[in-house]
């Protein structure tokens, strides 16, 4: 029998268009497991996001979320707790239990 | 007007606006002003003073679209003496669900003098300045340097850097916002104003600290590929008349607003709010309809306002070309194109359904099925094509059979291998379905030609059909 993976919860969003990518559902509850499973660190935003693209990324065109190398695709700004991720840290932030993470899609029409 | 260096610049243009405010100050409101304006002078917090400052200001607001108009209108509306307006488009049917400073009888006319005939019947009040160009690194300075705040209602990732940089460089509060689909986003930005390089504090962030890279060529829609929910526009169009006057009642737009101590900042724009405005046509509105989420403050490394941006950016700079707006944003090119024998005209097309030479075809249109429903060239059937995409990477992933992609029963017999052509709305689409099919052996190995119908419907419009009713 496989061990149990202890998991968090983790409140996600998408808006300004990127809902579209993740079965068109704009919020999102995650159970994300409390350690990255490749190097037991603890879960931060970047194993969101890869966990994200693994489990919940249903659309074809990844490159709205996510560039080749895994990262983010440029443009899109992501909220912490309702705070903008360069002041928490960006992918190095270490999930609580309970945290919001929005992924906002920048516009530029008009 | 006259630029000069980048040190004098900055202060000149904020003199022009300096000078008003002291001027307009001692005199009194005339009749037709205090009818006209008494509803909103009464709102606590405006009053007299209040209005004589929006009387005394400046407004530019760059793009008279769907974000411009309604913009426009509360601007006018609420007094503001002096008001431009610039946008080199004329005015389209299909604007106005969305544009309703223009009007059916002025379609063809330039955007701005339309919403200028529009405004002055509102309010003959203001002086308006009508610019019907768009704004570009050669002209924005010059036109910028004259206004005391700036409403960015433009529509192109490339033009935003433009507008942001140049008012870093000549300390211009800017209200900034977009629409796209059924989203909207908006954000005050370097309010109050404050000059280039100053890091020492926590100090207001340029539109280049909150969206430090443009989003990928490919992954940017415009309002007339992806369309445009005009209630969600509009509301971020009055929203931001909202915030500009705001911003000039309370003198926020002069560079002496900036509070010695700016963390103890009672209006809090050293963290703006970036409001995002979801609408859903299918659900009630709900608590995230509107979010509102605390930006950063400027940043020490942006390379507009930050600590070294003196060197990185420059008004004599951006005239001439540097930084390169359009590269860094990232030119539309089509990601691949097919082979020469992969594609057919769309009257070529037409031509041989004509004469009898394709008998049996299968025609796939990839549009989405909106797009579809207005109309499609006869026998054709709708496979959206992020559907298609869909499929094809269920198909490589879990394996399958490649040609339940098409939705057509198609014999068995080796020997009826009717043809494939893909048409979508402009031809890009398709060319990628056409590899797509290919790739997951659809052609069968080449028996059976899969083509692109090239420039899509509005190739079909232009050259077939000219009543095919195409959006
Ligand atoms: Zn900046």
């Amino acid at each position: 029998m496989a061990p149990e993976i202890e998991t968090m919860p983790i409140w996600v969003d998408f808006a300004g268009g990127l809902q579209t990518l993740f079965s068109n559902k704009p919020n999102h509850m995650i159970s994300l497991p409390i350690f990255n499973p490749s190097d037991f660190s603890p879960a931060n935003v970047g194993f969101l996001i890869s966990h994200l693209v693994k489990n919940h990324l249903k659309h074809p065109q990844t490159e709205f979320f996510v560039q080749e190398d895994g990262h983010l695709t440029p443009g899109i700004l992501v909220l912490i707790n309702d705070v903008d991720w360069e002041l928490e840290g960006e992918e190095e932030y270490e999930l609580k239990p309970g945290d919001n993470v929005i992924f906002v899609s920048t516009m530029h029409g008009g | 007007m006259q630029l000069n260096s980048t040190e004098d610049s900055r202060p000149n243009g904020v003199a022009i606006a300096t000078n008003g405010e002291h001027n307009g100050f001692s005199r009194r409101l005339t009749d037709e002003e205090f009818d006209r304006y008494s509803r909103q002078m009464i709102v606590p917090g405006m009053g007299r003073e209040a209005q004589l400052r929006l009387i005394n200001s400046k407004v530019l607001i760059i793009g008279g679209g769907g974000l411009g108009c309604p913009a426009a209108q509360y601007v006018a509306g609420a007094g503001v003496g002096t008001i431009g307006i610039i946008d080199g488009d004329v005015v389209e049917p299909s604007n106005l669900h969305r544009q309703v400073g223009h009007a059916t009888s002025r379609i063809g006319m330039k955007k701005v003098d339309s919403l200028i005939t529009h405004l002055r019947d509102l309010n003959p009040l203001p002086t308006y300045t009508p610019y019907t160009y768009p704004i570009s690194p050669e002209n924005a300075a010059d036109i910028i340097s004259q206004y005391d705040l700036v409403l960015d209602c433009t529509d192109n990732p490339a033009t935003r850097y433009l507008i942001s940089d140049v008012c870093v460089l000549l300390c211009k509060p800017l209200v900034s916002a977009a629409s796209i689909q059924k989203s909207g986003q908006l954000i005050v930005l370097n309010c109050p104003p404050t000059p280039q390089g100053k890091v020492d504090k926590k100090y207001p962030p340029c539109y280049r600290c909150c969206f430090r890279k443009p989003p990928p060529a490919n992954t940017q829609l415009s309002c007339g590929e992806a369309g445009i929910m005009g209630p969600v526009v509009g509301l971020m169009g009055v929203a931001q008349a909202g915030e500009a006057i705001k911003i000039l009642a309370s003198a926020l737009h002069l560079p002496s607003s900036i509070p010695s101590n700016p963390e103890d900042d009672p209006h809090n724009l050293i963290q703006p709010t970036l409001l995002i405005y979801s609408y859903d046509l299918t659900a009630a509105p709900g608590p995230f309809t509107f979010r509102a989420l605390k930006m950063a403050p400027r940043k020490k490394n942006c390379f507009a306002c930050g600590e070294n941006s003196p060197q990185t950016l420059t008004l004599e700079g951006v005239k001439s070309g540097n930084p390169n707006y359009i590269q860094f944003c990232g030119i539309q090119t089509p990601k691949i194109v097919l082979p020469e024998q992969d594609r057919i005209t769309a009257s070529a097309y037409h031509a041989a359904r004509q004469n009898g030479q394709l008998q049996n075809h299968i025609l796939l249109d990839t549009r989405e099925k909106e797009h579809f429903s207005f109309g499609s060239i006869d026998g054709a059937v709708n496979v959206p094509f992020g559907k298609l995409l869909m499929k094809a990477a269920t198909i490589k992933r879990h394996g399958g059979d490649a040609e339940e992609i098409l939705p057509v029963e198609i014999s068995e017999d080796q020997k009826d291998v009717p043809p494939i052509f893909v048409v979508c709305r402009r031809g890009l689409d398709s060319q990628e379905a056409v590899e797509k099919l290919k790739e997951l052996g659809v052609d069968r190995g080449g028996k059976r030609k899969i083509v692109d119908i090239i420039g899509g419907m509005k190739a079909w419009k232009e050259e077939v059909d000219p009543s095919f009713p195409f959006i």
